[in-house]
């Protein structure tokens, strides 16, 4: 039995680590081809509304995520010609986007305030989803975790074995160099970006339609940044990525379950754990890599302008 | 043509937004009446306006000695929260005590802005110390900051004699800003928040550490080659803008709503970015930025009541706002050539 206990934590745990999970990687690929997107959290709200307005209307799940990520993808595409076509300053776009994101959620969702649908549905293989021990976390999950757990493996053997991968990274690295060389480097950003942007998207798709699953004003409540600080925890590598999620999400897991055994200390204070684990996270981070530089692309946040 | 993109820009997105609330099934000239002409026929509405654009203002000339100098303070909104928890306490302690009450109000705004300046100190003291991206942790700051407020505000500072609501005591007078006018709302944060305008012009534009800051900004090579301190500036501006920031939050307390509540910000120190980047960084530019994103939320409230339109319309607004403006600089900073058929 103690087995089955163990599952349902790691289930619990991977739910809550998959929308930071799915945005970080979207985030990532952008931060890798040089790009800084502070607008995740406004994309993911946006995906969240878009997806469950259209789920409630169509009646599927797989519209709404599509839905989800593709709003995401259009505001990402707005940020995208304001960064990477009109050379506009990265961070303030972003928080832009976020901002505009919030604002656009709130209109589209506002007749879906209460409305509740079914969550998107579990795998279910007869026999196999009901062994002891590992069967749900295995073959038990819905489409959103199994989309994650792929992306993760997707990314990473997009960015170190394949060419369009190499050229993403030295673009992220040096902007100046591989323009010289003929590499499309605004084109190449521009993709990331709207990458990063669908990623966004799905991300907050899947807390409307599968996590709680319900629309709520603001409902990402700073997912996309927790997603952000992931990208740096994870020091831009997709695999790292996947067990920082884990850690996130078990910091989320831990403060619900703390919150309903009452500890004794004030609920607010748990709320705050995830907030103040992200800041604990990048100290610790910094203190353990205090020599040997940094590990972000080098051309992080930087504006391109090709001269001719 | 400097400060004629920020107007395109406005321009574009009243137009954008009429078409929005055209297909919302309104009248966007109606819309566009109760926005932006509505507020400014009244007397009372007027004097929200100021108010609402006072601590807008005091929070983005703060900021804008930040962004200035490219670094990223983006939790002013916990900066606020910390300033107006923290000067409250004090007028919740004195709170009906004997004996001379003038200090009161002078403590309480010097401790607004020092606690709002302490924990700006927490993200730059890690970005200087530690290399810790400034702008993730000041954003969780502020979530670390409500919370925080949510909990002295229904805990340790609640009213006793409040039937358990979750407030504190009503400030006593001594613990208010005063009125400008007898019997209206308008009052002594609208001339903190000038004074801190024309103070900071000053010192942006005829100062060695404004030059600094400015350098620091365009060049950070230059700013080394020079000598300037890269970690003292940043420690500064933090400072600076975390001070402003607090200040604006006591200032918000002590003179509109007079007591401590489980939230006191609408959200202004992150609506102040905004404002900042609306302004051109530039104190003058910022408090014109300021009364007309007040002006729009007022006039957002209005419509709320009278064409039902949603606030995050208002919202939505002033994101796209922001984004057109950052796009238009493009038209002011480079030679705009579009090349048929070459993507680089």
């Amino acid at each position: 039995m103690t087995l089955d206990i163990a599952q349902m934590i790691v289930v619990t745990i991977l739910a809550a680590a998959t929308p930071l999970m799915i945005a970080a990687l979207g985030e990532l690929v952008v931060e890798r081809s040089g790009v800084l997107n502070l607008g995740v959290e406004g994309m993911m709200v946006l995906g969240a509304a878009a997806g469950f307005a259209v789920a409630v209307e169509t009646g599927s799940t797989l519209i709404g995520a599509m839905a989800g990520a593709g709003t995401g993808l259009a505001l990402s595409a707005l940020f995208g010609i304001l960064t990477v076509g009109l050379a506009a300053n990265q961070v303030a776009s972003g928080l832009a986007m976020t901002i505009l994101g919030l604002g656009l959620s709130g209109l589209v969702g506002a007749g879906y305030v209460g409305l509740k649908r079914e969550p998107a549905p579990h795998l279910y293989i007869p026999g196999l989803t009901d062994l002891p021990g590992i069967g749900r976390l295995v073959f038990g999950q819905d489409g959103f975790v199994y989309a994650g757990l792929a992306l993760v493996a997707g990314v990473s053997w997009f960015l170190w074995r394949t060419r369009a991968g190499l050229i993403l990274r030295a673009i992220g690295d040096d902007h100046t160099a591989t323009h010289a060389l003929g590499l499309k480097v605004r084109k190449v950003r521009f993709l990331a970006v709207l990458f990063g942007g669908a990623c966004a998207g799905l991300a907050g798709a899947y807390l409307s339609l599968a996590y709680t699953p319900f629309w709520a004003p603001a409902m990402t409540a700073g997912r996309g940044w927790i997603a952000l600080a992931l990208v740096v925890f994870a020091s831009w590598r997709p695999l790292r990525v996947l067990a920082g999620a884990m850690l996130f999400g078990g910091a989320t897991v831990l403060q619900l379950h703390a919150q309903a055994a009452g500890l004794g200390l004030p609920g607010q204070a748990l709320s705050a754990l995830p907030y103040l684990a992200t800041i604990l996270a990048l100290v610790l981070l910094s203190l353990g890599r205090r020599q040997g530089g940094s590990l972000a692309p080098a051309a992080l946040g930087r504006v391109f302008t090709p001269h001719r | 043509m400097d400060a004629l993109s920020p107007i395109l820009a406005f321009a574009a997105a009243v137009a954008i937004g009429g078409i929005v609330v055209a297909a919302m099934g309104r009248s966007p000239a109606a819309a566009f009446v109760t926005y932006f002409i509505a507020p400014l026929s009244e007397i009372w509405s007027l004097q929200e306006v100021a108010l609402k654009a006072a601590p807008l203002a005091l929070i983005a000339t703060g900021l804008a000695f930040c962004f200035r100098a490219n670094i990223w303070n983006i939790g002013a909104e916990g900066q606020f929260v910390v300033g107006g928890l923290f000067g409250g306490w004090i007028a919740v302690a004195t709170h009906g005590m004997a004996g001379p009450t003038f200090w009161v109000l002078p403590a309480m705004l010097i401790a607004g802005t020092l606690a709002g300046a302490a924990y700006a100190m927490i993200p730059a003291l890690l970005k200087v110390k530690l290399g810790v991206s400034e702008i993730l942790t000041s954003l969780m700051l502020v979530y670390v900051a409500e919370l925080l407020l949510d909990y002295m505000a229904r805990g340790p500072l609640r009213d006793p004699a409040g039937y358990n609501f979750p407030q504190s005591v009503t400030f006593d007078d001594a613990a208010r800003l005063p009125y400008l006018m007898e019997g209206d709302s308008l009052h002594a944060g609208v001339l903190i928040a000038l004074a801190a305008v024309v103070i900071a012009t000053f010192v942006l534009a005829r100062t060695l550490f404004g030059f600094e800051v400015r350098v620091l900004g365009a060049s950070p090579r230059a700013a080394r080659f020079a000598g300037f301190s890269d970690a003292r500036l940043t420690m500064a501006v933090f400072a600076i803008s975390g001070g402003a920031a607090g200040l604006a939050g006591i200032a918000e307390v002590a003179g509109k709503i007079g007591q401590l509540q489980p939230s006191i910000s609408p959200g202004y120190g992150f609506t102040a970015i905004i404002v900042a980047f609306l302004g051109r960084l530039s104190p003058v530019g910022i408090l014109v930025a300021a009364l007309v994103i007040a002006l729009t939320t007022i006039g957002g409230e209005g419509a709320q009541i009278d064409l039902k339109l949603p606030l995050d319309l208002t919202r939505a607004f002033q994101g796209l706002l922001l984004a057109l403006v950052l796009g238009a600089d493009a038209l002011s900073r480079y030679q705009v050539r579009l090349v048929p058929g070459v993507v680089r």
